[in-house]
């Protein structure tokens, strides 16, 4: 009989929570008892509140242990674990845990499932279905299936990826480029990374199949500094697809040829945005570039360029696994498919959850979140990131949908949602929204280099409780020039933050607090 | 910016002297890439402390009191948000999101990843540096 396989993380939160130890004590403790086990290093179901989570194959499926700590490993060894027996860590068969069970996992799919290095495991969980029918239907009806599903880049902007494809394919060129945009910069944002760790080969198929679409037969990865563990496994991923001809000249016999690079960035927002980090990309600084012209006609090296958050490319494969029409089926008004919604900030179960757009907010906060984790009232959630408003508990009743978040000049951005408790002060999360806008402007425009300064200074002096009413005034205005006088969102949204901040918790910045009816 | 990142890995910071000679082997001028290398956060322009610790400060590690925990690092490596201590022992600098936002507070202490942060692993972070600058003493 094979012996089952135990997993243990190699994800970069589990790792920070002690995976890495648990493994060597795991290891070490096994072979102190002469027997020998397949310890998998996958990556993370995204169940973040339980890693380091141990699994083991039993007949009924996989059962975990967690968060396991190296000091427990003994104990669950002596429970005889790799039986999977009871044990105060035991959490059961993973896949029942209401928080995994109650998602749609597409994209996710395979995250902390496979081994994310073998492509065997890739392949036999789906992996270059959609690149072989992406090869069937050939480039055009490839982007027109993307079309048909209803796809909104993941970045935050949520432009339709099907139009954008077809913009690039459509624009005569003796080069193309695919640009993946990893450069997840917002807090409360681990999707991108939970990709690279747990699934990278996705990633890859996902560039070949835009390239294969749109004709370009060279990708870049523009992955962040502050995730080195992302940027090691890709690069080991993208070798091995190579190795494997799943990379480079005709790829699987398929007449396709595609090869792509790491990249890696040094530290700045702004180079998040797309042109910013298309100029970080040819090795200048990271500065906004105004458009017209777009990147799908003069991206990078002036060439026509798709670039797409990671996410978005992520979710090619599965689109065209299954066709445009099983995605699209999902989801909500203009919001089609599911979201990677990511739960973070002070919140009992945080993770990812992947799910159809139209999840009400509230929802996500307690039913699945379990509130907040010191066990306090929930005040605020900050969503899309730190260019997005704050909510108010009166707003948790907003769907999860572009549309509709939109019309509470709110944000979904990238999924991002920061829970904080009633120990939180809004006036000061305001000026650590213009101090971040401060501190990553690239320095273009007036209003967000200056404007984000002198709101730090203005919001100081409220705080203060120096002339509060005629500084709210001037911090009004200054928000307002900003949002009017800022090529990107930087400039541009920074004030949602800061102005929902001051309607919502107005008792924070020393003013009369609302009325409760008084709520919209 | 391959390169940059090269130089810093071998020495720490992006030496001065470096500059002509990047800005002539890619036919750019001196100014292009000094510009290139006060533009990124990440590339330093002196070397860091023996020991670098970086504390999240952005906003959901706000959110589990990270600004608190900050404050007591300070005190406790004995050096400001954003130095280097005299003795060049330890830097302690601010980095806006690890991606590790569902265990916050989170930090990176010499390119380890650190999650769930609280005053006593502040305390074990402390005692290991010091342990070391007594080790360095003592050679
Ligand atoms: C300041 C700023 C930061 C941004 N950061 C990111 C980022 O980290 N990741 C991302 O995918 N998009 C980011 N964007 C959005 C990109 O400009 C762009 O819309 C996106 O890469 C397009 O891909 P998509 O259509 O697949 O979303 C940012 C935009 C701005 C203004
Ligand atoms: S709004 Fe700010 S970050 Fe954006 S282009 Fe203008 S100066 Fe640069
Ligand atoms: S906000 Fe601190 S790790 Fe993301």
């Amino acid at each position: 009989m094979k012996t089952p396989r135990i997993f243990v993380p190699n994800d970069a939160t589990a790792i920070a929570c002690g995976a890495d130890k648990v493994f060597g004590k795991l290891k070490d403790a096994l072979a102190a008892r002469g027997v020998t086990y397949d310890i998998v290093r996958n990556g993370s179901r995204g169940l973040f509140w339980l890693e380091p989570l141990i699994e083991i194959e039993t007949p009924a499926g996989r059962v975990g242990y967690g968060p396991v700590k190296p000091s427990d490993v003994e104990s669950l060894l002596e429970a005889g674990f790799v039986n999977g027996a009871p044990h105060p860590l035991c959490v059961g068969l993973v896949e029942e845990i209401p928080f995994l069970k109650k998602q749609t996992r597409l994209t996710f799919a395979r995250c902390g499932i496979i081994d994310p290095l073998s492509l065997d495991d890739y392949k036999a969980h789906g992996g270059y279905k959609g690149f072989e029918r992406a090869v069937a239907l050939g480039p055009a009806a490839t982007v027109e299936e993307v079309f048909e599903s209803g796809l909104r880049g993941r970045g935050g902007a949520g432009f339709p990826t099907g139009i954008k494809w077809r913009t690039v394919a459509a624009a005569p060129a003796d080069q193309r480029y695919i640009v993946c945009n990893a450069d997840e910069g917002d807090s409360g944002t681990f999707a991108d990374r939970l990709i690279m760790e747990a699934d990278p080969f996705c990633l890859i198929e996902g560039m070949t199949i835009a390239g294969l679409a749109v004709g370009a037969t060279k990708g870049f990865v523009y992955c962040r500094s502050e995730y080195p563990l992302s940027y090691a496994v890709m690069e080991k991923a993208i070798a091995i697809a190579r190795q494997a001809g799943l990379l480079g000249r005709n790829i699987a016999g398929s007449g396709v040829d595609f090869d792509m690079e790491m990249r890696l960035g040094a530290g700045a927002y702004v180079c998040g945005e797309e042109t910013a980090l298309l100029d970080s990309l040819e090795g200048k600084r990271g500065v906004v570039r105004a458009k017209p012209p777009l990147p799908a006609h003069k991206g990078l090296f002036g060439r026509p360029t798709v670039i797409n958050n990671l996410i978005s490319l992520a979710t090619v494969p599965v689109i065209l696994e299954k066709g445009g029409k099983f995605y699209k089926d999902f989801g909500m008004g203009r919001s089609r498919g599911t979201m990677p919604i990511q739960l973070a900030g002070n919140i009992k179960h945080g993770g990812l959850f992947e799910t159809a757009f139209g999840i009400p907010l509230g929802e996500l906060i307690y039913d699945i979140g379990g509130g907040t984790a010191s066990g306090r009232p929930v005040r605020a959630v900050q969503a899309g990131g730190p260019l997005g408003a704050y909510l108010p508990t009166s707003q948790f009743d907003t769907p999860f949908d572009y549309e509709a978040f939109a019309a509470k000049d709110a944000l979904i951005g990238h999924g991002g949602i920061v829970v904080f408790d009633d120990t939180v002060d809004m006036a000061h999360m305001a000026k650590f929204a213009m101090e971040f806008c401060a501190h990553e402007s690239c320095g273009k425009c007036t209003p967000c280099r200056i404007g984000s300064t002198r709101g730090v200074e203005t919001i100081d002096k409220v705080i203060a409780g120096e002339r509060r009413d005629a500084n709210l005034v001037v911090l009004r205005d200054l928000c307002n020039t900003m949002k009017l006088g800022s090529l990107c969102a930087l400039g541009g949204f920074t004030p949602y933050p800061v102005l929902s901040a001051l309607n919502h918790f107005p008792e924070d910045f020393g003013a009369a607090p609302k009325l409760p009816q008084a709520a919209e | 910016m391959p390169i940059l990142h090269a130089l810093q890995e071998t020495f720490g910071f992006v030496p001065e002297p470096a500059v002509p000679m990047i800005a002539e082997t890619l036919n750019l001028s001196r100014a292009e890439v000094w510009g290139v290398v006060t533009f990124y956060h990440d590339f330093r322009r002196e070397p860091a402390g023996r020991h670098v610790v970086k504390l999240c400060a952005a906003e959901a590690c706000q959110s589990m009191g990270s600004t608190a925990l900050a404050a007591y690092a300070e005190e406790k490596l004995g050096v400001a948000m954003g130095e280097t201590s005299a003795d060049g022992r330890v830097t302690l600098e601010p980095i806006y999101c690890l991606g590790l936002c569902a265990c916050a507070p989170s930090a990176m202490v010499n390119g380890q990843l650190l999650g769930r942060l609280d005053t006593a692993a502040i305390d074990e972070i402390a005692h290991d540096i010091a342990r070391d600058g007594a080790k360095e003493m003592a050679r």
